[in-house]
């Protein structure tokens, strides 16, 4: 991976740490399944994502709301798939 | 290693509640401040306080704030400062008008006063009966705090470094602060912020443990900063663990589900607490339910194949039931444990919450250490609070709301010391003291440099699995030794952290190893002071404290009616009385602390 796209991935990966711990966790297990092949409209679907208050990101990743945008709700759903439960 | 300095007025490392309200303070003032946060400030750890923030405003029934001073110091177990207590609470009005004022939206009554609940541990006349006084927006409070005060800072012109991360004070020879040395994580560069100012509100580290309800960025950053700094960390011994966090991931869930008939279940399916609470059962309070799930476990009646957590079923409830009063439950349940709490019961474990101990302050927000022959002597420009900080008002135990009013109150507190210090004592800055910078550059140069060193993750897992098992919920004197000698070697191996990735745009394995850095300083403090309190107090709970008339449930007023100092300079342990005497109201006299 070029320098340039590494260092987008690791500003992505910083911005997931979040201040509810239910999304630390789901994105955790996120880039232990993705880092490797995020392509370029992924990233931008989780970069939209990323800029939403952690409560309402929470709403869309445990079900509660859905999303407008089909390539965030795509995200959302691939979110949904790695949640650690998946792997209990 | 090169690095830039930025002259700054104050200096604020977090923006979190504490660090929000310090900072309001200070540019309202006109002085020039500049806020380091390692995440934007609405992503701070304060979102996730849903409960409410206690005031004694009487707007539902009559309330005072003497009450909320008396359950503040009873939840404490005498522990806390009964002058800074009356101080928190006596503020606690001006506090919540002033956020209403920055656009909070409380909720309100029909007759467009705040709304206010009642909430655990919170009593009318002395003890007497519940009383509502947590004033709340929703269950987003925590959320809708950060937001006005956000707001009300980019009105007074704060200036905020987004994704920085401080890596240490700037002492001078005299133990003067002078300011923070800090990284931007997104080009890797490292300046010295020179201020006459410096305030921490960096909240708290629950990361030390393995199971946590807190989220990945509380790391404990300004405790050990403070650490390595020289000053004493307080009362580190006191944590406040949740029963119900889940099993391996440590997401909470909420004391409502057994308000709603949830019961805990061991191995063989038996309600164990009938047998430790026989009235109150599995509402008992939070530390009595923490103990009795840590004895099934320990004695081998835990569930799942390591045997180490038990059961919170709830699948005698109707589902309708569930659905309706507990949606968020079912949904954790189903991404944190794959179970379904319709049909299964939900994996649980004991689970570290808050932090009560912290960087010693006064009511006024200053860091006080021990100073010829005076246990309270100010740092000349070093101020904390929040999480972080010690003021001590938590003392032993925490009372629910009482974390959002420690912020709101002492975060101005801090911030109007500060500024009464500019205005009247410190007219210049004091020129920077290099050693102490060059002692954090060499730090980042070794992080940088590590050859076949310890891996960062290894090394945080075993410190956290380490402080789990010897330094949890419920405590043993074995195994704190041992849990000592433990933390001691992984304290060796994270003097040796390796980081294969050496690039400087958002590092974040760079990131990492520094907070582990500062994780480790919590960890090292809290075991080593927790080893050596040999009674029960509040959160700090030992199995060889035996209950007799003179130390009821354990707790030991005649020999451990004291804060904890612990130094990190040899791991070396001091003590400093409890200030029993508050401002103007009379002592609230020791008793057993009972419910």
């Amino acid at each position: 991976m070029d320098e340039v796209r590494q260092a987008r991935i690791n500003r992505l990966k910083w911005h997931c740490r979040r201040a509810l711990l239910e999304l630390d966790l789901v994105f955790d297990r996120f880039w232990e399944r993705y880092e490797g092949s995020l392509d370029e409209q992924g990233e931008a679907a989780l970069e939209g994502l990323l800029e939403l208050e952690d409560h309402d990101l929470w709403a869309l990743v445990s079900g509660r709301e859905t999303a407008a945008d089909p390539k965030q709700a795509a995200m959302i759903e691939r979110l949904r798939e790695v949640s650690p439960a998946a792997n209990f | 290693m090169n690095y830039t300095v930025r002259k700054f007025d104050a200096v604020i490392v977090g923006a979190g509640g504490a660090g929000l309200r310090a900072a309001i303070q200070l540019s309202e003032a006109g002085y020039k401040t500049a806020v380091l946060t390692k995440v934007f400030p609405t992503r701070s750890h304060t979102v996730a306080a849903q409960g409410g923030v206690a005031a004694s405003l009487g707007n539902s029934e009559e309330d005072h704030w003497h009450w909320h001073m008396y359950d503040t110091v009873k939840g404490s177990d005498w522990l806390g400062d009964q002058d800074a207590i009356e101080f928190m609470c006596r503020k606690a009005n001006e506090c919540v008008v002033e956020l209403e004022h920055y656009g909070m939206p409380f909720d309100r009554l029909d007759n467009g006063k705040i709304y206010q609940r009642p909430f655990g541990g919170h009593m009318s006349n002395f003890g007497e009966k519940p009383v509502r006084r947590s004033c709340a927006a929703a269950d987003r409070t925590g959320h809708a705090m950060l937001h006005a005060m956000y707001q009300r800072n980019v009105k007074v012109n704060t200036q905020f470094f987004v994704e920085w991360q401080a890596l240490d004070l700037v002492r001078d020879a005299d133990g003067d602060v002078l300011g923070v040395t800090a990284m931007d994580m997104e080009t890797g560069e490292i300046v010295v912020f020179h201020a006459k100012a410096t305030i921490f509100a960096t909240g708290g580290a629950g990361r030390i443990y393995y199971s946590s309800t807190n989220a990945f960025i509380n790391t404990g950053d300004g405790v050990g900063m403070a650490a390595r700094a020289g000053i004493p960390l307080e009362d580190m011994e006191f944590w406040q663990f949740h029963p119900t966090g889940v099993a391996g991931a440590g997401v909470l869930i909420t004391e409502g589900v057994r308000g709603e008939g949830g019961i805990l279940r061991n191995s063989a399916g038996e309600r164990f607490m009938e047998r430790y609470a026989p009235n109150a059962k599995d509402l008992a309070s939070r530390d009595v339910v923490s103990r009795a799930m840590t004895t099934e476990i320990n004695e081998g009646r835990g569930c799942g194949p390591n045997k180490d957590f038990v059961l919170l079923d709830i699948t005698h409830l109707p589902p309708e039931t569930i659905m309706k009063r507990l949606p968020g439950i079912h949904e954790i349940g189903i991404q944190f444990a794959g179970v379904d709490c319709l049909k299964e019961p939900l994996p649980v474990v004991p689970t570290c919450h808050y932090q009560m101990g912290g960087i010693p302050t006064n009511y006024s927000g200053q860091v006080v250490v021990p100073k010829g022959g005076n246990h309270s002597e100010p740092v000349q420009g070093f101020y904390a609070a929040g999480e972080c900080a010690c003021a001590s008002v938590h003392g032993a135990n925490r009372l629910g709301t009482n974390s959002l009013l420690d912020l709101l109150v002492f975060g101005k507190s801090a911030g109007e010391t500060a500024v009464n210090d500019l205005r009247n004592n410190v007219k210049a800055h004091k020129p920077l003291a290099t050693d102490s910078i060059e002692r954090t550059l060499a730090r980042v140069d070794r992080l940088n440099n590590q050859k076949d060193g310890a891996d960062v993750h290894e090394t945080r897992l075993a410190m956290q699995r380490t402080m789990q098992k010897h330094a949890g919920v419920f405590r043993f004197k074995d195994m704190l030794a041992e849990g000592v000698t433990r933390i001691n070697e992984i304290a060796g191996q994270v003097a040796q952290t390796q980081i294969k990735d050496k690039s400087k745009v958002f590092n974040t394995a760079r990131i990492e190893a520094l907070e582990l850095d500062n994780l480790i300083e919590v960890a090292k403090a809290t075991i080593v002071s927790a080893n050596a309190r040999t009674e029960s107090r509040g959160a700090h709970v030992r199995d060889d404290a035996v209950d007799t008339p003179e130390t009821p449930d354990g707790r030991d007023d005649k020999n451990w009616l004291k804060h904890t100092l612990w130094y990190r300079d040899g791991n070396r342990l001091d003590y400093k009385p409890v200030q029993m005497k508050p401002m103007t109201v009379d002592t609230i006299e020791l008793k057993k602390r009972a419910y």
